[in-house]
């Protein structure tokens, strides 16, 4: 008899099982949602996926009895600029303390301590402080973002860096590169597809970031939206939106790994055999 | 096999566990008293439930009728309106507005059993810089979006002849006003206590309106499910008899009325002076006679009739509503207002009147 480890599903069943988790989790739902709507037809806590997918529709299209905006893009819109402006700001803060706490010794003797510790402070425990010193605007909001998701960045690439073998700084140097030369055409490059892992992987803390820092001051944004709402337990807008951020979430994260695939072909077959 | 090694057998250790899941599971037969959760947060006029609990004034009058009830302290304030709201508990304190939007609005009927006391002063609107509310035209105003922050916003706005799309409300979350207050670009907020208190004895800080000028319309509410309350009146005698108890006490001038004061300050993370500031801005009703005589006047009405106009403007009642008419709020009178079909918040004085006559 073969071993279960050994046990191999054929391409149409290895789908059909993936999808199956996401079919029971829908019709476990669905039998709760019903059972709770049949108590109480206004029960707002489970809606059922009709109303959820009406209720949907109409954030999408129509506009807001209040205030005129077409909700679901104004929040879209607002969310995503403040975490790809995060994002890319962490990114470069990374890449460029990275690189050179990385190479230089002098800074790494300087700085890394200085980076570890960094990152072991939990952001949201110093909001007060962050309002105080960046306002309650969208900077503080980016600025959560970073604090949360570079210094982990910094240090990722540190360590990239430091991993690169030591024969090629060598072999530059008998080549009569500079440091600097060093960095722009030896490091830079291996490290790039790292760094959009290093992103990819800081990817969830900046959507939890974002996220808070929308529930705790803002006037739009999907964070924004959805503890609004929470005051009147408006579970038809609320579960819709997280799908959507999770949908969201997904694309960016397929756009990065897409772009490294693209970008960096050889770093890809470097790594997957 | 040793006896030694077929005692630790994994076989026997799950049923072993197994018993001992269904032994603490299960519930003891032995008592069939009926049981009620109660879910309180902190803030001034809840804080006697705290004391209540502690000093076992509910568990007596539990007791006398034969129930048991336990009080759940919740965090956070909205939350526990939505455990209530889902079925989790039986019973909850809540503004009248938070009643009508909340569990009202989400077809669980409610009774407003015992009206505790209306804000007369403990919410406010504070400008920097300025000690006129019309300046607050053109302004960012901090505030919990869609609390009663906001309806006292409207109802400031509405006196000076301005308009909310005047100005531009900032939803933000009541623990971080204070911080955000400090900030140099907040220039106007709206809040309630212990954060007004804070955020007024700052710099250049100006209360502009507060809820004292609108008397009576801010009420805080103990309400309970209207079917377990129909099936289980000995709970709602119960509690309102530990209420008035508790305000008795409370409102003693002597060395227990201070005790009581200082443990609901503690309670409430405060001292005696904080907590007497609060209760001064509060307008309690410590008699029983004196609540069930508000609840049974007009006053509820022409103030639901506001809040729902406002619930209904804002979105509230979410997009089922068509109208403000949607939901329906029953008076101590019998009367009506909005929906006869769907009558899901209803105000009575049965309770507290009986506290008053001396029947429970």
């Amino acid at each position: 008899m073969k071993r279960l480890i050994n046990l191999q599903p054929g391409k149409p069943l290895g789908f059909v099982l993936g999808l199956l988790p996401f079919v029971v989790v829908v019709l476990v739902y669905m039998a709760a949602s019903a059972a709770r709507l049949a108590d109480n037809p206004n029960d707002p806590l489970l809606p059922s996926l009709a109303a959820m997918v009406d209720n949907f529709q109409r954030l999408a299209t129509e506009e807001n009895r209040r205030t005129g905006d077409i909700v679901l893009w104004l929040d879209t819109q607002a969310s995503l600029y403040r975490l790809g402006l995060g994002v890319l700001i962490s990114a470069l803060l990374g890449l460029a303390v990275g690189m050179v706490n990385g190479m230089l010794p002098y800074a790494r003797h300087s700085f890394s301590p200085f980076v570890a510790v960094l990152s072991m402070i939990p952001p949201l425990a110093v909001l007060p402080v962050l309002f105080i010193a960046f306002g309650v605007g969208e900077l503080s909001k980016v600025v959560l973002i970073v604090f949360g998701t570079a210094p982990f960045i910094m240090r990722d690439l540190q360590q990239r860096v430091e991993e690169l073998p030591r024969e090629q700084f060598t072999k530059a140097q008998t080549l009569g590169a500079s440091s600097w030369q060093i960095a722009l055409r030896v490091v830079l490059p291996q490290v790039l597809p790292r760094l959009l892992d290093a992103v990819r992987l800081s990817l969830g803390a900046a959507w939890l970031f974002l996220i808070a820092s929308e529930a705790i001051a803002a006037t739009e944004g999907l964070g924004y939206r959805i503890f609004l709402v929470r005051r009147y337990l408006d579970m038809e807008t609320i579960l819709p939106y997280v799908l959507w951020i999770t949908l969201l979430a997904f694309l960016f994260d397929l756009m990065l790994r897409l772009a490294s695939r693209l970008l960096f072909p050889w770093y890809q077959s470097g790594r997957s055999r | 096999m040793t006896r030694q090694h077929r005692r630790f057998s994994p076989t026997r250790l799950f049923g072993a566990l197994l018993a001992l899941t269904l032994i603490v599971a299960s519930p003891a037969p032995a008592q069939e008293r009926e049981s009620f959760r109660i879910a309180w947060s902190i803030y001034v006029g809840w804080m006697p439930w705290s004391y209540g609990d502690q000093e076992g004034i509910v568990q007596k009058w539990a007791d006398k009728y034969d129930i048991d009830i336990e009080l759940v302290q919740i965090n956070d304030y909205i939350e526990s309106i939505n455990l209530y709201t889902a079925g989790s508990f039986d019973g909850v304190t809540v503004t009248n507005m938070d009643a009508l939007a909340i569990p009202a609005a989400g077809g669980v009927d409610t009774t407003a059993l015992i009206v505790g006391d209306f804000s007369n002063g403990n919410d406010g609107i504070v400008l920097k810089g300025s000690s006129d509310l019309a300046a607050i035209e053109g302004r960012r105003v901090h505030l919990v979006e869609l609390s009663v922050s906001h309806y006292l916003l409207a109802r400031g706005l509405e006196s000076v002849g301005l308009r909310e799309r005047d100005l531009r409300v900032v939803n933000t979350a009541d623990a971080d006003l204070v911080a955000a207050f400090a900030s140099r670009d907040v220039q106007a907020a709206v809040a309630w206590n212990p954060q007004l208190n804070e955020i007024r004895r700052q710099p250049g800080a100006n209360v502009v309106f507060d809820s004292s000028q609108i008397p009576g319309e801010i009420m805080d509410l103990l309400v309970v499910n209207s079917e377990t309350l129909q099936a289980h009146p000995e709970l709602g005698k119960a509690l309102a008899g530990a209420w008035y108890e508790i305000m008795g006490v409370m409102s003693g001038d002597d060395t227990a009325g201070e005790r009581a004061r200082e443990h609901m300050a503690e309670a409430a993370g405060t001292d005696l002076a904080g907590f007497q500031t609060q209760l001064d801005s509060t307008h309690m009703f410590y008699s029983a006679s004196e609540a069930a005589d508000f609840a049974a006047s007009d006053q509820p009405r022409t103030t639901m009739e506001r809040v729902r106009r406002f619930a209904f403007e804002n979105g509230l009642f979410g997009e089922r509503a068509r109208s403000a008419d949607f939901v329906g709020i029953e008076f101590a009178d019998g009367s009506v207002l909005g929906s006869e079909q769907n009558v899901r918040l209803r105000f009575t004085d049965r309770y507290m009147r009986m506290a008053a006559d001396g029947e429970l």
